[in-house]
């Protein structure tokens, strides 16, 4: 029989003000095998603690029940407290009396019947629980950052300074990202590539960095320390060794009809291509699906001018395998489609564009070479009105219920450059709210109003409709001055709302990270450890967590950096000791469980049984505690009851039904 | 119920939804001549309020376009409220409305079936 | 088990670690209601249910089951969640055979930032099993020790 001991917190008013933590202690004397019980406002305070370490000594506990919070917040520091004490870590159990209990419950009998019924059910669990020694595996001291924008640099850059090996993995030519896009950045207004390049280049020339552009992740196995990562490098048709950056292949290519999709689909681009002038690495791909050679084998023009014989039409995709103790998601954002926006007349009107396509016009590489023009005459606009909240704090199906976050100061930006560069262009911004907390951030839209002349008018635009002289019809209201304004523009932007990029699905089941509705990926909690994944090894750099600027992008990518140095520095970690084990007398060797293991966990070995004073050998299955991660498929999959999961094995399960069910 | 719970349940919109974005007085085709305009249609229904809204000229103003309902990014539906305003006011004059012996007498061989019972539909709830 | 105005049935909620349980904690954290009926069990997957759970908790009086694990494709555990879905369409199938209700049991996927929704399911399951009263029929079946 356990010598069980049992602490209920009260967490301030959090517990005991909904839970008569008082009548749990009485009852939890009154259950089998418990020899002490007590509370106390605080049991994770080192008093609380204190008073643990006394009880487990003075009633030479064999083991333990915090009714507290949830296990994922306080379990590891009981268990410690327990381990410095001399008990068996695994010997600790915690009853969630408070996000399962006090939290959504008023009434105190109902909470505290509740309370109890959670505390024997972890009562009756721990009378089952083993001592378990929980195992070491070695970690790979090496990261991988998925996504080369600037949250993927600065991650992989933090890491790299530490002296750790980063392998980046971009899926598009270059690295750079969405901030490559960006023409000028608030609220400094400093010129976004002459911030990024030097980055670019310092990570491209780092001797721990190493970059994988047109590549995608193929394949992810293994936990957190040990990662073995599949990686597609798709045909680039050019040798990265010999090319020299050039560019003659791209002046001369024929096919020059291609979407371009750095400028957005504003102008055309060849075959052959670099994305962007400072593109890292400066070494064109071929676009398969436009390139002559490929299709039809006829012309090979790029291979003829190329002086060094970069060129390979024979390449073809190439998977290599790397091993990774950790890896970071920075897959980034992208704007959301506006197809199911038809009042705003985006692609019916080609003046009517998103921010982001703004940003290229406005950019001096961009399809205008820098210029404001209207893109379907290519004169001057002289009336621009911008559009907030477009797809964005939308709960209807069209749109994305979250604040993207970045729009209000953008907008300010664009409203702000377009005044200060065309004078005689006047600007009219609709919005809804102007949400501008941040540093110098509310200044920098005052600056907008007050010293540019940006006319803000509060009310969303219900219509753009093109005129037949090719002017907009923009139907707005001024709600301030409760009137409906019509107003004739040449140009309208829309601050579409961000989405996260469209593979970060595909990316978070390969690594078993939580994603949610949205698809931004989930963090382990959402206040204090917001840059790691619940799955442990998996970190989370920039837009793919949530909404963000690249100030806060960056801060987040070190943030995610600090992390991952953090695991890469243990030369061992601990495993979990909550494995699968085969009762070798029960075992029939039936391989059931190893056609569920996810892990390859389990083999075979031919073994000398004594059941029973009969002596043979039989085919038992064993179970690779490294490898086991714990999951218990195999468990209900064993036909004769042979398998099961320490820590919750099947007789501890049923004894907390009965506990509940009593 | 209530005016508020009426409305409510005929209109099927949760007033708390709107974030008072104005999209739907932006699109709305007779907002000047309406004297309480689609984005304060919730606001008098949040307040308590509906008397007002159901005697309002914004009521008979509505054009039952739409555009308020497709558009509201809150799926607030402005049109809906509005329209629940009208029935209520309808349900409440009640005599108002046709009754089924009054039907033959305003019957003449050019009436469409259809018109006649949308009519009767309409106006006898 | 007589039908009183006070019953409260007992619900059986397995919670899956990874997911579900940490949905249930942002239940919590926010503050979204569900009946003290239902009390969670953590296990590390979904998976790791066995369906004599399951049918021992109905044997000792609970009124209804609830399993939670990870959205499909989003297991921990990469396919923990698909063996649980296919163990319990089999379990279900015949528990109407055993006696039991097929609304006293249920297979729903909450993730992790789903607080939301596991309040709701709770609600809801709570009240359909309230509508469907005391699991007597099992009740010869129960082990009265």
């Amino acid at each position: 029989m356990r010598r069980i001991g049992v602490f209920v917190c009260h967490c301030g008013s959090n517990i005991a003000a909904t839970v008569d933590v008082k009548k749990v202690v009485e009852m939890a004397l009154q259950e089998q095998g418990v020899v002490h019980a007590e509370d106390y406002p605080y049991m994770c305070s080192e008093a609380g603690q204190v008073r643990i370490a006394e009880a487990i000594r003075e009633h030479q506990l064999t083991g333990m029940v915090v009714c507290s919070c949830s296990p994922r917040m306080h379990e590891a520091t009981f268990r410690k407290c327990a381990e410095r004490n001399g008990l068996n870590p695994y010997l600790v159990e915690i009853a969630n009396i408070r996000e399962h209990c006090s939290w959504i419950h008023k009434d105190m009998a109902e909470a505290t019947e509740k309370a109890v019924i959670l505390m024997r059910a972890a009562v009756a669990k721990v009378h089952l629980n083993a001592p378990l020694q929980a195992g070491e595996s070695a970690v790979t001291k090496r990261a991988l950052v998925i996504g080369g924008g600037i949250a993927g640099i600065q991650t992989a850059l933090d890491i790299a300074d530490a002296g750790y090996k980063v392998d980046i993995v971009e899926k598009e030519p270059s690295i750079g990202g969405r901030m490559s896009q960006l023409d000028k950045t608030f609220p400094t207004l400093d010129c976004s590539a002459c911030i990024l390049t030097p980055k670019m280049v310092e990570a491209a020339s780092h001797e721990n960095i190493t970059i994988h552009t047109w590549s995608e992740v193929e394949k992810v196995s293994g936990f957190v320390g040990n990662f073995t990562v599949d990686i597609r490098k798709k045909a680039r048709y050019v040798d990265m060794d010999k090319c020299t950056g050039c560019g003659v292949c791209q002046e001369k290519c024929p096919s020059k009809k291609s979407l371009n999709e750095f400028n957005r689909g504003l102008n055309t681009r060849s075959a052959i291509y670099t994305p962007f002038a400072q593109a890292i690495p400066n070494v064109p791909v071929i676009d398969a699906t436009a390139c002559i050679k490929l299709k039809t084998g006829k012309c090979g023009i790029c291979e003829k001018f190329c002086q060094v014989g970069a060129i390979n039409y024979a390449q073809t995709d190439e998977i290599i395998t790397e091993q990774y103790g950790a890896i970071v998601v920075a897959t980034g954002f992208d704007t959301i489609k506006l197809d199911k926006y038809g009042e705003y007349a985006y692609g019916h009107s080609k003046d009517v564009i998103t921010s982001l396509e703004l940003e290229r016009i406005m950019n001096a590489a961009g399809p205008t070479k820098g210029h404001l023009e209207r893109l379907s005459d290519g004169k001057a606009p002289k009336e621009i009105v911008f559009i907030q909240c477009v797809g964005s704090r939308c709960s209807d199906d069209r749109g994305k219920p979250y604040c993207s976050k970045i729009c209000c100061m953008y907008t300010a930006k664009h409203a702000m450059l377009i005044r200060d560069k065309y004078p005689d262009t006047n600007v009219t911004v609709f919005y809804i709210d102007v949400r501008t907390p941040g540093k110098n951030f509310d200044e920098f839209y005052r600056r907008a109003v007050e010293d540019y002349g940006v006319n803000y008018i509060k009310g969303q635009v219900g219509k753009v409709a093109p005129q037949p002289d090719g002017s907009l019809l923009v139907h707005g209201v001024d709600l301030l001055e409760n009137k409906q304004i019509l107003k004739k523009a040449d140009m309208v932007v829309l601050a579409t709302a961000i989405e996260p990029n469209a593979d970060v699905r595909k990316i978070a089941t390969m690594l078993t990270a939580s994603i949610d509705t949205n698809n931004f990926l989930t963090e382990a909690h959402p206040k204090l450890r917001p840059v790691e994944s619940p799955t442990a090894g998996v970190f989370l750099s920039g837009v793919c967590q949530g909404p963000k600027d690249i100030p806060e992008t960056v801060a987040q990518a070190g943030a995610a950096a600090v992390k991952v140095i953090g695991l890469l520095a243990k030369d061992k970690l601990k495993t979990n000791p909550c494995t699968a084990k085969a009762d070798e007398l029960r075992c029939n060797g039936c391989s059931q469980c190893a056609n569920v293991c996810p892990y390859g966990a389990i083999s075979y070995e031919t073994r000398l049984v004594n059941d029973h004073g009969i002596r043979e050998d039989r085919r038992i299955a064993v179970v690779n505690s490294a490898l086991c991660q714990g999951c218990g498929a195999c468990t209900v999959t064993c036909p004769s009851g042979a398998m099961d999961l320490q820590g919750f094995s099947n007789r501890q399960l049923i004894a907390e039904v009965d506990a509940i069910c009593r | 119920m209530n005016k508020v719970e009426e409305i409510k349940t005929i209109s099927g919109v949760n007033p708390l939804k709107c974030m008072k974005c104005g999209k739907c007085s932006a699109s709305c085709p007779s907002f000047n001549e309406m004297d309480i305009k689609p984005h304060q249609f919730v606001t008098y229904v949040i307040n308590d309020d509906v008397e007002a809204l159901a005697n309002s000229k914004s009521a008979w103003k509505c054009l039952s376009c739409f555009a308020c309902i497709e558009r509201c990014p809150r799926d607030v539906k402005p049109g809906k409220v509005i329209d629940a305003a009208r029935q209520i006011l309808i349900r409440q004059r009640g005599q108002e409305g046709l009754s089924a012996d009054e039907i033959p007498a305003l019957l003449d061989e050019e009436t469409p079936q259809q018109l006649l019972m949308s009519a009767f539909r309409k106006y006898r709830r | 088990m007589p039908v009183t105005e006070n019953w409260k049935p007992t619900i059986v909620a397995f919670c899956c670690n990874w997911c579900s349980y940490a949905g249930a904690d942002l239940a919590g954290s926010s503050r979204l209601a569900y009946p003290a009926d239902v009390k969670i069990i953590k296990v590390p997957c979904s998976c790791r249910v066995n369906p004599m759970f399951i049918l021992r908790a109905f044997e000792k009086g609970a009124d209804g089951v609830i399993l939670c694990g990870c959205h499909p494709g989003d297991c921990h555990y990469s396919t923990g969640n698909y063996y649980a879905r296919r163990r319990m369409t089999l379990l279900f199938s015949m528990l109407d055979y055993l006696g039991v209700e097929e609304g006293r049991t249920r297979v729903e996927w909450v993730s992790a930032a789903e607080g939301v929704k596991f309040s709701e399911t709770m609600n809801s399951f709570v009240e359909k099993v309230r509508a469907l009263g005391p699991n007597v029929r099992l009740g010869d079946l129960r082990c009265k020790n």
